[in-house]
């Protein structure tokens, strides 16, 4: 491992730490009616994560969650390739982009759910326009920027486009397309929670809000925490893989 | 107007039409998706009769506070985290993963620890519109040109005076950025916690027609808040290009 990574951890590990410290003093400070300190969550976690409720919530938003992912990935990445290469169909669609990336996209989940029903796709769809936007924006930039030495050498050898864009655009713009993924890996997994929480039947976020509704704190904090540490660290890991496609380049 | 906005124009226009002609002819069911003409009156006769005013205003208030929090403690703290260089090494991975974070599943917490009033809301909104913030002020301080800071120095300015005059000004159009996303994230966290719970405002609105199947009502006000928000970017966008060209940067 990079010198860069090895701190990246031991940083990560201070602020773990950090985090704990503040949880127990929150704990201290709220008590029970609110909150559990971090020792009680684990214990709770534990015991909570093999029951068959759980198990059933966790497949279903994580069946969600990777079918948004999918549709999230493919089409941004066919999306950007394609605005990157041809500039005049970006110079029309960027601002569309632009636009859908910075709108409050909750306010559009009811017309997804009046034009999917009730049920897996809605949240699908909801995931995967969270996801598509950052991932085509990113790649869009990242093949616009691709050196143009590097393109016309690709012409002076007579490669074709397929072969241009698997040879040599993909490769050189790699770094940038991953930091693309990595944002829309994150904002799918949150549109696909939002999603559960806002009429939905099953999954995580559907948990959350009953757990909500019936006041019960231990199955709040712990959905907190096992979300919130799912995502940070499903996003190290990505932010290592990241650094070190670059460090190749 | 350039040609790719003229062909954006027209694409708008079209897309426009083609709904309104489906919803016409009955190949898209009123119940799903109203005429665009219909959205309109409807949003005219919804501002006219003034009935949704107060939601309006609730939750364009409280994004607002949202948003004007986070852009002030984000470029103070953007100011004084530049200065610590340790710590900023240590809150490196808190910032480049802060955004997988579902900072919604605090909210119940929240609602426990603040009430049911609006200062959850604002907060979610500032939680989620602050780190973009801070770590576009930093990407700006990063690039502050030397020789400006070395003015301050020799002109013995201290700390604040080359804060204020100095380094802010010459990473605004960073800071700028910054505040796009924060525009974006206090509308997306104070309207998202009305659609989850709450009992007013824009969000609580909107999910109320939902189930109610009121889509005269829901439309209007989804247009709204789309309107808002893409008018508000566009005027910063614009801001922070003018910035960027008077500097000759693009």
């Amino acid at each position: 491992m990079s010198g860069s990574g090895r701190r990246l951890i031991e940083n990560m590990g201070w602020l773990t730490l950090a985090i704990l410290v503040i949880w127990q003093g929150l704990y201290v400070v709220i008590g029970d009616i609110a909150l559990r300190s971090p020792m009680a969550t684990l214990k709770f976690t534990a015991s909570f994560v093999t029951t068959a409720q759980f198990v059933t919530h966790l497949t279903e938003t994580g069946k969600a969650f990777l079918m948004a992912l999918t549709i999230a990935v493919v089409s941004g990445l066919a999306i950007g390739f394609w605005l990157g290469i041809k500039r005049f169909a970006s110079d029309v669609f960027e601002p569309f982009l632009i636009a859908v990336y910075s709108v409050p996209k909750i306010t559009l989940y009811p017309i997804l759910l009046l034009i999917f029903g009730l049920g897996l796709s809605a949240k699908v769809a909801f995931g995967a326009i969270h996801g598509i936007v950052p991932i085509a924006l990113f790649t869009l930039n990242a093949v616009r920027n691709v050196k143009p030495v590097l393109l016309k050498t690709a012409r002076v050898m007579g490669l074709s486009t397929t072969a241009t864009i698997q040879q040599v655009i993909f490769p050189s713009a790699l770094p940038e397309i991953f930091a693309g993924l990595r944002i829309g890996f994150s904002l799918t997994l949150i549109g696909t929670l939002l999603g559960e929480m806002f009429a939905s039947q099953r999954g995580l976020g559907f948990l959350l809000m009953n757990a909500i509704g019936l006041h019960n704190v231990d199955v709040i904090v712990m959905l907190t925490f096992l979300l919130t540490g799912f995502a940070g660290i499903a996003g190290i890991a990505l932010l290592l893989i990241n650094r070190r496609i670059t460090a190749q380049i | 107007m350039t040609k790719a906005g003229l062909i954006r124009l027209a694409l708008i226009a079209a897309l426009l039409g083609m709904l309104e002609v489906m919803v016409r002819i009955g190949r898209i069911d009123p119940l799903t998706m109203q005429a665009p003409h219909k959205m309109v009156i409807d949003l005219y006769s919804m501002l006219a009769s003034g009935k949704l005013n107060k939601a309006i205003a609730k939750t364009m208030g409280n994004a607002a506070i949202a948003f004007m929090i986070a852009v002030s403690m984000g470029v103070i703290s953007g100011l004084l985290i530049h200065r610590l260089r340790r710590l900023r090494e240590t809150l490196d991975p808190l910032f480049a993963t802060y955004y997988a974070i579902p900072v919604f599943a605090f909210y119940p917490l929240l609602i426990l620890l603040l009430g049911l009033g609006d200062a959850p809301q604002i907060f979610i909104g500032v939680m989620l519109g602050f780190v973009a913030v801070v770590v576009n002020t930093l990407n700006g301080l990063d690039r502050v040109p030397r020789v400006l800071l070395k003015t301050a120095r020799v002109n013995g300015m201290n700390p604040f005076e080359t804060a204020l005059k100095i380094t802010l000004p010459s990473a605004a159009p960073y800071i700028l950025t910054g505040a796009k996303f924060a525009v974006a994230y206090s509308l997306i966290g104070v309207i998202g916690a009305e659609f989850i719970m709450s009992t007013g405002g824009m969000g609580y609105e909107i999910s109320f027609a939902y189930n109610n199947f009121d889509n005269a009502t829901m439309y209007p006000l989804i247009i709204l808040i789309l309107t808002a928000s893409i008018t508000i970017n566009m005027l910063i966008s614009r801001w922070e290009k003018s910035l960027l060209k008077r500097r000759g940067l693009q």
